[in-house]
């Protein structure tokens, strides 16, 4: 554990270091090919701002509605009859949809329930496990300009669900 | 993209309409502007930063170098990519950061993979079968720490955090192994793309022109 810590602090200096080394010894100049990538990242980064601005506000849009809380509602008593937590159903849907929610959320949780409480482990697990797919997808096909998707977002929902009960399956072999 | 777009947008404004929630729906609005400003800005900083750094590492000649040495393992998940490109390499950054945990590296070097997929991509404007293997790879979200988490819960007095580690990475782990054999089956059974290769060379000269 702490060997691993050391490691994922040392790897980014060390990979800078490394690339700029190998640079000045091929005689490379590293501050012009800086500059002209940092501008091809600009510009590529002003360019996804379009396809950002449309899925956070739609995103910001769902999350106000209340259609959470009427999923919730609807749901319940399949979580209640598997015995998984009822709190837990924000957290596996926000997972996908927003990052800074859902440390909210998980933040809400340990408030609520303490440090030791099983559903605490089970939405640290299941928040620690997830990437954002709607974020990922609009950054990287914004970047591009790509709008048929194909079965990219399938892919992605589809390893969002199996990571849901994989979670789920793993925090009760681990913490019951 | 259309029609979820369309569809979430009326669904939400239709919900908020039956819970009389539709004040908070449109303060929402101004809301995600507001949030899309905040990141935007954060990303072009952090894009701008490690695609110079990158641009340093290909003028070098280190990513042809470091390309070569991925190539076999890549091209093993990646069937369609050209042999010698250089984008083995970016792919194999792009999971080495995600792997530890440096989601704002991750994101240009992916950035850059799936900018030299669609050079020689057969139709611009939707995603060929590499560029899904990309997104299903970055969206499983593989990573050895779950640092922020653990962060998270150190800060509100979780005696010991690391107890998640283990659990964490063995759930990411299935997740990240089913989304890649989920993205070989589709590239099997789905449509396969239409080849546009030609009109697009007309609209080429149209910008040209224009």
């Amino acid at each position: 554990m702490e060997l691993v810590n050391k490691i994922s602090i040392l790897i980014l200096p060390l990979l800078i270091s490394f690339i700029f080394v190998y640079a000045l010894i091929k005689k490379t100049n590293v501050y012009d090919a800086f500059i002209d990538g940092a501008q091809d990242g600009i510009k590529c980064a002003c360019s996804i701002i379009p396809y950002l601005l449309a899925i956070i506000v739609v995103i910001s849009m769902v999350q106000s509605c209340g259609l959470f809380d009427f999923i919730e509602r609807k749901f319940k008593f399949i979580f209640e009859f598997l015995k998984i937590p009822v709190d837990i159903i924000p957290v596996m849907i926000i997972r996908s949809l927003s990052g800074s929610a859902l440390l909210g959320l998980v933040s809400d949780i340990v408030d609520k329930y303490g440090n030791d409480a099983y559903v605490t482990k089970l939405a640290a697990i299941m928040a620690g496990s997830s990437e954002t797919t709607f974020y990922v997808i609009s950054v990287y096909f914004g970047a591009i300009g790509i709008k048929k998707l194909r079965y990219a977002l399938f892919c992605g929902l589809f390893g969002d669900m199996i990571g849901i009960i994989a979670a789920i399956f793993v925090c009760k072999v681990f913490f019951s | 993209m259309n029609y979820i777009f369309i569809f979430l947008v009326l669904l939400s404004i239709f919900f908020g309409f039956i819970n009389n929630s539709i004040n908070e729906v449109v303060d929402s609005i101004w809301q995600g502007c507001k949030k899309t400003l905040d990141i935007s800005i954060y990303l072009i900083g952090i894009m701008g930063f490690w695609m110079g750094i990158l641009n340093i590492a290909h003028k070098s000649g280190l990513m042809k170098f470091f390309s070569k040495l991925v190539t076999p393992f890549i091209n093993k998940i990646f069937d369609e990519l050209p042999q010698n490109s250089k984008i083995q390499g970016d792919i194999a950054l792009n999971f080495s950061a995600n792997f530890f945990g440096l989601a704002n590296a991750a994101t240009p070097f992916g950035i850059s993979a799936i900018k030299k997929m669609q050079e020689i991509n057969i139709d611009k404007n939707s995603a060929s079968n590499s560029m899904c293997m990309l997104l299903a790879m970055n969206t499983a979200g593989f990573q050895l720490i779950p640092s922020t988490i653990i962060a998270i819960l150190a800060a509100k007095g979780f005696k010991n955090p690391e107890v998640i580690i283990l659990p964490t990475l063995i759930v990411t782990c299935i997740a990240f192994l089913s989304s890649i054999l989920f993205a070989k089956l589709m590239q099997k059974i789905f449509k396969p793309q239409e080849n546009k290769k030609i009109s697009q060379k007309v609209e080429v000269i149209d910008y040209g022109i224009s």
